[in-house]
């Protein structure tokens, strides 16, 4: 006797329970692993889920066994060549490649432990304890957006929301439960009668015998009938009719654009709009997270500004000036024209060597604070300084025009910031600042710092 | 149709199975299994998965239904990786000893694959499993299924009750104690889920009954006054080993029993971790004969097969090669060597005695005498399957051409020599020193270290006592067993002290202790 048992459908990933267990001891380890992995990848594929490597250490299960060294054994091995009794092997080294009379019973002796996460799993860590700012006071106030969402059907409603299948699948039960005659049925007994009709009509004596007479009574009167039925049970009743019905459902606005502007004149080198693109990447990734549709607008400036598809933002090159505040011009009209407030969250970044033309600071400033920092989310600038010159420019007296125009902002916007990168390892940190839940404090003590 | 499909007798042909060629394929291997080999099997279960599921049976230890531990997340994480990137196949099939007996075959594998499986674990696992004394006396094959049903439920409820943390807490260090938590002497009674669920329920109503809140106000019972005769205290501390039933070699019981501060929940967990370590121990100490046993049934199975006309030859072709990958045995100095392979000794065994049975030399029959020639080599296997271990098993059987076939020599390693030295080889004066040595090095009790608690000062400050029993100079790995006696220190609340000590002389050679700092006190 036997069973065979077709299990393919039961559920997989049984051991996701597991998994999650797993996840769990070992969060500190990986979370480290991540921000590891991300300090030496290329930011395109960031959002990859990716083998990472933690320390066996602290996922060790540790056991009861013998050592491996030391002591009198005696142990037995397969395959001997030329081996007589008697003969001496000079002691292999380590250990692990000799005798295997006492193996470990399972084998787990490497030192680091590699697993792949889920992209999902990648980014929760990742962006862990990140925070979007305003998040929560925008979506508050956004209930005025709203949606139309089905809601089941009703008998009454305007014709336009008709529903014509359930309309008719309840006219037809009726019609079958009244028994209406069906117009065919109607139409054949009119046929009968009318060819009865001919029938007389073509006999010589145009007399009709007795008994077609009386069918044709009986049809006359059972279309009569049918006629009446059919009248007295109308097609389609009021009862009948189904509409489609609506609710307003308060939509949270999830779409959100985000705004890179950069400084692409000539002082902005190409490891430096290297930099500037992973933070943008990034930002791009953690809206991503959070929003269902994120918009994404470059604005490039020289001493112009002018709104570029992605590739030319980052790989096309311009000579100029530099005047930051046509830059921000831009985006106003962008955001005037395209971007209501009231429908999308606004982020902004820029990023700029601080260069600037030395009258445009001022202006630059009333523009943030008279029509862009109100619209937007949050605002980040980010200095790139040359990795060379970061020394320079930590000290009070090196900050860039645009910093120190910039500076006055961080106390009066809370949204507002402005951080300083100088090579690739600084990019995550400094986001994570920027978005990390301490967020106020950090923002304040960047400008206070400078 | 081909024209090769004259023959109908044939099973299947080609690689594609479906559920009639595996029913009618699976009869026609039980026909040879009953009726040629005379095997005594449990009904059998065979269920088909997928791959992915395979991975999930992988990582709980084989086990169908499991509780749920990171541990076997972190396994199953890991063999995820592996096979997706193809360093590691999956098994191909898993068998639980259950009754009825439930091998998993996979959806993936081609049609001779699937026989083979059903032979090798349907028929070979399984009569082992069913005869084997070991298993007769140790694991219940009714009972582990509804047992394990009961252990992830009980657990699951523990997570729900006490968080996480505290049921991760017990069963890590359950776990570390796993290989420990066995009795090797006298057998357990079986576990019933019924019982045991009943039993924490009465349990908790017998604390719930006699509760009393005035126990709280009781002053601490002070410590006994220093018992000024010796004599007396040595007898003493006689009757309380007596008491606590010391020596105690099971780790996990003594602690599920005599440890302080564990809840009752938690005693229950460490019962489950020490009943599913308790159910797996027979598989340890039987590893080649139990894969000896299956792989001599399915080449046996499949031979007959093909010699009735049953599989083509193409499938025998197919079959010839899984079954030398499976019962591979590299060389000592091939980067393969990773020991000794339990399916290419346990089947070189099998097929040795099978040889002797019906073909014996005089070199057999002085060693064999009891079997060479006896022409009877179905029941003799039998009767070895059902009555050894693989270390008693060897002793018996290992004879002296299968030593010069897999030329097996053995080696003197002594730590104080720079040299290792050959001690004997595949000859006359070497066959019964390299069998004994490789007997022993299957023995589970020389594998393994030997641990005893030998005492507990409960009216002192509770310092437990464990001995390590030091064979041959060889001590316990040092960081491993720093964090395992952590680990029962958990267990027991309060300070462990490790002893190793020397199997001949006695003495004491040297000690490793643990104090848990206060927060760890339960």
């Amino acid at each position: 006797m036997i069973h065979i048992i077709d299990r393919r459908k039961n559920p997989k990933g049984k051991s996701l329970g597991n998994r999650q267990r797993f996840m769990r001891r070992a969060k500190e380890q990986i979370k480290k692993a991540v921000e590891n992995t991300i300090r030496h990848r290329g930011i395109t594929d960031v959002s990859k889920g990716d083998q990472i490597t933690i320390p066996q250490k602290s996922l060790h299960e540790p056991g009861f066994h013998h050592s491996r060294t030391g002591g009198e054994r005696q142990y037995v091995l397969p395959g001997n060549k030329d081996f007589v009794p008697g003969d001496r092997i000079a002691r292999p080294d380590g250990g692990s490649g000799s005798g295997g009379s006492n193996a470990s019973p399972d084998g787990d002796g490497e030192d680091e432990f590699q697993f792949a996460l889920t992209r999902d799993e990648f980014l929760d860590l990742f962006f862990e304890e990140l925070e979007l700012p305003d998040l929560l006071k925008k979506t508050l106030k956004q209930t005025t957006a709203f949606r139309h969402a089905r809601a089941g059907f009703s008998t009454d409603g305007s014709p336009s929301n008709l529903n014509l299948v359930r309309t008719m699948r309840h006219s037809m039960a009726r019609r079958i439960g009244l028994r209406r005659p069906k117009t065919d049925h109607v139409r054949d007994l009119e046929h009968q009668l009318a060819a009865l009709q001919a029938l007389a009509d073509a006999t010589p004596s145009g007399k009709i015998p007795v008994s077609d007479e009386e069918k044709r009574h009986a049809l006359l009167a059972e279309i009569e009938d049918a006629k009446r039925r059919m009248r007295a049970i109308p097609f389609i009743d009021p009862i009948d009719t189904r509409y489609n019905q609506f609710r307003q459902i308060p939509d949270p606005n999830t779409q959100a654009v985000m705004f890179c502007l950069m400084d692409v004149s000539g002082s902005m080198s190409e490891q430096m709009k290297e930099l500037a693109k992973r933070f943008f990447m990034l930002l791009h990734l953690f809206l991503h997270r959070r929003y269902d549709h994120v918009d994404v607008v470059f604005i490039r400036h020289t001493s112009r500004a002018s709104e570029v598809d992605e590739e030319t933002f980052f790989y096309s090159r311009e000579t100029g000036g530099t005047i930051v505040s046509t830059a921000l011009e831009e985006m106003k009209k962008v955001l005037a024209d395209r971007y209501p407030t009231d429908q999308w969250n606004i982020y902004a970044a820029q990023a700029s060597d601080g260069d600037n033309y030395s009258n445009d600071g001022n202006k630059c400033v009333s523009l943030l604070t008279a029509d862009l920092l109100p619209k937007c989310q949050y605002y980040a600038y980010i200095e790139i300084v040359d990795e060379r010159e970061a020394e320079i420019f930590s000290s009070a007296e090196g900050k860039s025009a645009l910093w120190k125009s910039y500076v006055p902002l961080t106390r009066s916007h809370p949204h507002f910031a402005l951080k300083r990168v100088a090579r690739a390892g600084d990019i995550f940190p400094v986001f994570r600042e920027l978005f990390g839940k301490d967020r106020s404090k950090s923002g304040t003590t960047a400008g206070a710092r400078t | 149709m081909s024209k090769k499909n004259q023959n109908p007798a044939l099973l299947f042909e080609g690689s594609d199975w479906d559920f009639d060629i595996l029913k009618s394929t699976y009869d026609a291997i039980e026909d040879i299994a009953l009726n040629e080999l005379k095997l005594d099997v449990y009904a059998n279960q065979v269920e088909v998965i997928t791959s992915e599921q395979m991975l999930d049976a992988y990582s709980s230890i084989g086990m169908p239904l499991m509780y749920h531990h990171w541990s076997f997340g972190k396994r199953f994480v890991r063999d995820d990786v592996m096979y997706r990137k193809g360093y590691q196949g999956l098994a191909y099939e898993i068998v639980i000893n259950s009754n009825p007996c439930i091998s998993y075959i996979m959806e993936e594998n081609g049609m001779v694959m699937q026989a083979l499986v059903m032979a090798h674990a349907a028929f070979g696992h399984n009569h082992f499993f069913k005869n084997n004394y070991l298993f007769k006396q140790w694991t219940d094959a009714e009972g582990i299924l509804d047992y394990l049903q009961f252990a992830k439920r009980y657990i699951a409820q523990c997570e729900d009750r006490f968080g996480f943390d505290a049921v991760e807490r017990i069963i890590d260090a359950a776990h570390a104690l796993m290989d420990q938590g066995v009795n090797r002497y006298s057998h357990p009674e079986k576990p019933d889920w019924q019982q045991e669920a009943q039993r924490d329920r009465d349990r908790a109503r017998y604390e719930d009954e006699t509760y009393n809140d005035l126990w709280r106000t009781l002053p601490q019972a002070g410590t006994d006054a220093e018992d000024a005769d010796e004599t007396r205290r040595r007898l003493r501390a006689e009757e309380r080993r007596a008491k606590l039933g010391l020596p105690e070699e099971n780790l996990l019981y003594f602690l599920e029993k005599n440890a302080p501060g564990l809840g009752n929940w938690e005693r229950e967990i460490v019962r489950i971790v020490r009943n599913i370590g308790q159910y797996f121990y027979p598989q340890k100490q039987t590893k080649v004969m139990n894969e000896g046993c299956a792989c001599y049934v399915h080449y046996h199975i499949m031979n007959a097969l093909y010699d009735r006309g049953q599989i083509t030859e193409g499938a025998m072709m197919e079959f010839i090669d899984y079954h030398s990958r499976v019962v591979f045995q590299a060389d000592f100095d091939d980067r393969r060597y990773s020991g000794f392979n339990p399916y290419a000794l346990g089947f070189a065994m099998m097929q040795d005695i099978h040889r002797i049975c019906v073909d014996p030399t005089d070199e057999d029959r002085h060693w064999f005498p009891d079997m060479a020639g006896n022409n009877r080599p179905y029941d003799t296997l039998k009767d070895a399957w059902a009555h050894y271990r693989d270390e008693s098993f060897i002793l018996q059987y290992l004879s002296p051409k299968l030593m010069r076939d897999m030329k097996m020599f053995m080696i003197d390693d002594a730590a104080s020599s720079p040299h290792l030295e050959v001690a004997a080889i595949h000859d006359d004066a070497g066959y019964r020193k390299v069998r004994r040595t490789l007997a022993r090095m299957h023995d589970i009790s020389v594998r393994e270290p030997d641990l005893q608690v030998v005492d507990v000062d409960l009216n002192g400050n509770r310092q437990l006592i464990i001995q390590h029993t030091q064979h041959d100079g060889i001590r316990l790995e040092k960081s491993e067993a720093e964090m395992t006696l952590g680990y029962i220190g958990r267990l027991w609340g309060y300070g462990v002290t490790l002893q190793a000590v020397d199997n001949e002389s006695g003495e004491i050679l040297h000690e490793m202790h643990y104090q848990p700092d206060d927060s760890q006190v339960a």
